[in-house]
């Protein structure tokens, strides 16, 4: 792990113990994007406003009298997180302008799932990128509308059985590939943006803290294991993650002014095959088809890492 | 009589099969509870009868994919509740302006916003109906049963191709979500109605010609007739227009071509009016508890019917009028502020006394609800 240089000890015990989100929510065991909720709380502090799109996250920390939240937190709509929170950045500056409130460091962070960010929220995030606004957008993919009970998205991976994507005798699941949204972020030219998943809870703590640093927006693509969805024993959730990243199905690498690096370096990539057969969603997948996601996998893979050369020769 | 075939459904499946025999063959929709299962099961059942199933990215793109493809000519519908209705009105307007046939179920919850996502509600009527901006024609039907789901769902189809108007199939998360044993028709019994298409040479067509039931033919995208869909107001070559004399022939035109065929829309149960003095008006799964009243209170010889509209607009005004001359009171359940009873109270010129029962707490209005209410004035 090249990026943690920030971080003295890697001791549990050293981390902060603030909380934004507070135990006792109704997450389903083995939930991963819950556990990333808490590490991106955790790096942010107390200091951190929160609008949060409908979802997952918003049903398991919200309703009365178990409301989970321990920072100001405003759920909206399904498809405007992104614009909320350049209001609230917008407010927040004039209200430090005008001397109603401290000047002081108050991020604002604005979440949603992937189908928030991906689908129905894409309209709304890229308008907050472009305009530049000081905020953090943190998308918690899981690979489906897992709140009204998994539907695909379009990040939902290639091969994946989910309700509205059902595997049969002639489909195979979901038959598009999953929506490069870090990319799309990247595409607005903003100082940060990182992929991160809670099975690698310190890198995606130090990404967070590192976005939150920068002027300007910073997006964090999380990768949040899903057991419910995923058809997958919720005591795996972890190595899920794991196993995302060292498939090279979801590599972690950050964006820093353009420039990439890769976070997690795995010197022989595990065929895609150790993670499919864990999950129940890729049951069906026949041989060929593993072949088919393995040669995108590979495929994307290189084109990264030849990104990241480009930016080492080019600094 | 034709066999029928006998199933175990729930609402929104039994849209669904309704839908598919209805000829539906292309369905764009997101997920979104109480609805959900209308997509889930449209994507398993589509592909079986070479239809087209396409989750979209919101409602605005499900709105926009199924108007798309009506003009390609296939039959197309969407599902959707309360938040994403109201992202679907703008396209609903186009549907209603550019004369697309479709059908939009909205499956109410509470509202207003991401309100009560599992909970039933009636609050979406007059969106239903004003929705989306503009003077503009709409039919809008509810079922109130698992079986009506299905018959209604066909009947949403045929009202929506004949007339060239977007249809809204309003119901209630409990009607959608209730299991009931249905029984469906054989497909060779049910009246399916296709949209009229040209029959003149190319040449000769004018796409929004008015005739004499104020619904021009329409053809498909590909059958060789060049003409232009647009949201402007247009004239009846379909190009957009602002002379005073065209916008205003086809904004009346619109809505003339529904006063028209008001006979043939409306549609509405009587149950025990006969000799009714009271009346109870109430539409989806009120309905089932207002019929419940109404026989609890004969039992203690009171004379209680219940009239259901099931066409919600246009609005019933001739039998509610009727109804109104011919009892003493009526009684409005309904799980909103009083929507559709401030329809009947519009049209009651102190025919008789108007008592509303409005629930807004996420429950079903229950029997003894409606008989508490009942005691007021009988």
């Amino acid at each position: 792990m090249k990026n943690l240089g920030n971080l003295n000890v890697y001791a549990v015990r050293l981390l902060p113990k603030t909380e934004a989100i507070a135990p006792g929510h109704r997450a389903c065991q083995g939930c991963a994007e819950v556990l990333a909720v808490r590490l991106v709380g955790k790096a942010l502090g107390r200091d951190t406003v929160v609008a949060c799109a409908t979802g997952c996250m918003e049903i398991i920390s919200s309703p009365l009298p178990t409301t989970s939240w321990r920072v100001p937190w405003i759920h909206v709509a399904f498809e405007n997180a992104a614009a909320v929170a350049s209001g609230v950045e917008a407010g927040l500056k004039v209200l430090m302008r005008k001397g109603r409130i401290p000047k002081k460091k108050i991020n604002v962070l604005a979440m949603g799932g992937d189908g928030g960010t991906s689908d129905i929220g894409l309209q709304a995030l890229s308008g907050a990128l472009e305009r530049g606004h000081n905020f953090l957008y943190v998308c918690y993919d899981n690979e489906a509308y897992m709140n009204t009970g998994i539907q695909r998205s379009s990040s939902t991976p290639f091969g994946a059985a989910t309700t509205t994507s059902p595997a049969g005798k002639v489909k195979p699941g979901q038959v598009t590939w999953k929506k490069n949204m870090p990319e799309i972020a990247v595409a607005h030219n903003i100082p940060y943006v990182a992929t991160a998943c809670p099975s690698y809870p310190f890198d995606l703590m130090e990404k967070v803290k590192k976005a939150a640093k920068v002027d300007g927006p910073a997006y964090v693509h999380v990768l949040s294991v899903c057991p419910t969805g995923w058809r997958l024993p919720p005591d795996l959730s972890i190595r899920a993650g794991r196993l995302a990243v060292e498939t090279g199905i979801f590599p972690l690498y950050e964006v820093e002014e353009g420039r990439y690096k890769l976070s997690v370096e795995v010197p022989k990539l595990r065929p895609v095959e150790d993670y499919l057969k864990i999950q129940g969603r890729f049951r069906h997948l026949t041989p060929d088809l593993i072949e088919k996601i393995q040669e995108r996998v590979t495929k994307d893979y290189n084109k990264l890492l030849a990104k990241v050369r480009f930016s080492e020769e080019m600094s | 009589m034709a066999k029928m075939t006998y199933r175990l459904l729930q609402g929104n499946e039994a849209i669904v099969e309704g839908a598919i025999a209805a000829g539906c063959r292309f369905f764009a929709g997101y997920p979104i509870t109480p609805a959900t299962e209308i997509a889930e099961g449209m994507s398993v059942r589509l592909p079986m009868v070479d239809g087209t199933f396409v989750q979209m990215e919101d409602e605005i793109g499900s709105m926009g994919a199924i108007i798309g493809a009506s003009l390609a000519g296939v039959k197309s519908m969407t599902a959707t509740s309360g938040p994403g209705f109201s992202l679907m009105q703008e396209n609903i307007g186009f549907a209603c302006i550019a004369e697309v046939p479709c059908v939009v179920a909205d499956i109410m919850r509470g509202g207003p916003s991401t309100g009560l996502p599992t909970n039933p509600a009636q609050s979406d009527i007059m969106q239903t109906r004003w929705g989306t901006h503009g003077d503009h024609p709409i039919i809008v039907l509810s079922p109130h049963s698992v079986e009506e789901c299905f018959t209604v769902t066909v009947k949403a189809f045929n009202l929506s191709e004949r007339y060239r108007v977007p249809v809204i199939l309003a119901t209630d998360e409990v009607v959608a979500h209730m299991r009931e044993k249905v029984a469906l028709p054989p497909r060779e019994s049910l009246e399916i109605i296709d949209r009229l298409r040209p029959t003149v040479p190319p040449d000769w067509y004018i796409p929004f010609e008015d005739n004499s039931m104020g619904v021009p033919p329409m053809s498909a995208f590909g059958d060789g007739y060049r003409y232009h869909v647009t949201g402007l107001v247009h004239d009846v070559r379909g190009f957009p227009t602002s002379r005073p004399d065209e916008v205003d022939t086809l904004i009346r035109r619109l809505h003339r071509k529904i006063d028209k065929g008001l006979g043939y829309i409306q549609e509405g149960e009587y149950f025990l009016m006969d000799d009714a003095e009271v009346a109870i008006i109430a539409y989806s799964s009120v309905a089932r508890s207002a019929k419940q009243a109404a026989i609890m209170a004969r039992e203690d010889g009171k004379k209680v019917g219940v009239f259901r509209p099931i066409t919600l607009w246009p609005f019933m005004r001739k039998d509610v009028e009727e109804i109104l001359k011919n009892v003493r009171a009526v009684i409005i359940p309904e799980m909103n502020m009083g929507q559709y009873s401030r329809e009947v109270k519009r049209v009651d010129q102190g025919y008789a006394r108007i008592i509303t029962l409005n629930r807004v707490d996420g429950q079903v209005i229950t029997p003894d609800d409606i008989l508490r209410k009942l005691k007021e004035v009988y």
